[in-house]
């Protein structure tokens, strides 16, 4: 399976989302620019953690609009997995790919450190190697993950199962606990906390490993069939 | 050619953090009749005259960009100006 890890001017993830590939999953990997034009060669597609564009005016605003961001929305249509990670999510979130926005955390703060999350939904691409319900340890890092979304779209997201991944302990004031939300459709998945810093047991815990692991999994089962 | 001057604010329904902390600052200094802060942006445009209308565009690029409808409000004016 061939990823492409998606690189704006202030990304800051892309090297630990690349290792994680290639070191840890052992499948392939490329880095591909914000300028891109097609990603057609790659079978999956992720966007890292950061500070695209600096943050300025809002996180993700100004990614959206970057060239790749049309490719990546060709890729979401086509079927073929998405993951956003924190800035990632951010925007996703902005492109209107995942319903809702992010505001600044409760707290006002930047809040780094690992938390532990819910499986809430074990039966998505990205999660079926998870048992439902189990808890998992992923680090955060972010200032702006307070999710928010409107009562009719939440409700959307409950009857549908779009709910992935829920805080045990909300760190930052999101609704319902959310970290991780997927689209309707299944394959475009949006969280906060960083399963790529999840990937190695002498790093601190290889939690994240398992979502990587689930998305190549389907790959697999879908080319064999 | 237009001056527009452009404010976003947090819709109303959505918790403004940082006005809540500004609030409870001002209190703390005895202000008590401030009962509300809202915190948003400020962003000044100039436009250039053009076959579009200036205030389909102003709404527009309010739309698209400056503002985050599902969070944010957005208001504008616009004043119209002799090139120098």
């Amino acid at each position: 399976m061939k990823f492409a890890v998606i690189v704006f001017p202030g990304s800051n993830c892309d090297v630990d989302m690349y290792h994680a590939i290639k070191d840890e999953l052992r499948e392939e990997v490329e880095y591909v620019w914000h300028d891109a034009d097609h990603l057609d060669e790659y079978d999956g597609i992720l966007l890292p953690g950061g500070f695209s564009y600096g943050d300025y005016l809002r996180t993700g605003a100004i990614a959206r609009f970057s060239r790749v961001m049309q490719e990546v929305v060709k890729a979401a249509n086509a079927g073929k997995p998405v993951l956003g990670v924190c800035n990632g999510f951010q925007i996703l979130l902005e492109s209107g790919l995942l319903p809702g926005a992010m505001r600044r955390n409760e707290s006002l703060r930047f809040i780094c450190r690992p938390t532990n999350l819910k499986v809430e939904n074990n039966e998505t691409i990205f999660t079926s190697e998870y048992k439902k319900g189990e808890i998992i340890t992923v680090p955060i890092a972010h200032g702006e993950g307070n999710y928010y979304c409107d009562e009719e779209t939440l409700q959307k997201l409950k009857d549908n199962r779009q709910i992935v991944f829920t805080y045990k302990n909300n760190p930052n004031g999101s609704l319902e606990d959310i970290a991780g939300i997927i689209n309707e459709k299944g394959n475009v998945l949006g969280m906060m906390p960083h399963p790529e810093r999840a990937v190695d047991e002498l790093l601190g815990g290889a939690d994240g490993l398992k979502l990587f692991r689930s998305i190549v999994k389907t790959f697999r089962n879908a080319v064999v069939v | 050619m237009y001056k527009v001057k452009v404010y976003v604010t947090l819709r109303e329904s959505v918790l403004d953090p940082q006005g809540a902390a500004v609030k409870h600052s001002l209190q703390s200094l005895s202000y008590n009749e401030v009962s509300d802060v809202r915190i948003g942006k400020y962003m000044e445009l100039t436009v250039e005259k053009s076959e579009r209308n200036v205030e389909d565009v102003v709404k527009e690029v309010c739309e698209r960009l400056l503002a985050n409808p599902v969070i944010e409000d957005y208001r504008y004016e616009i004043e119209e100006c002799v090139a120098q």
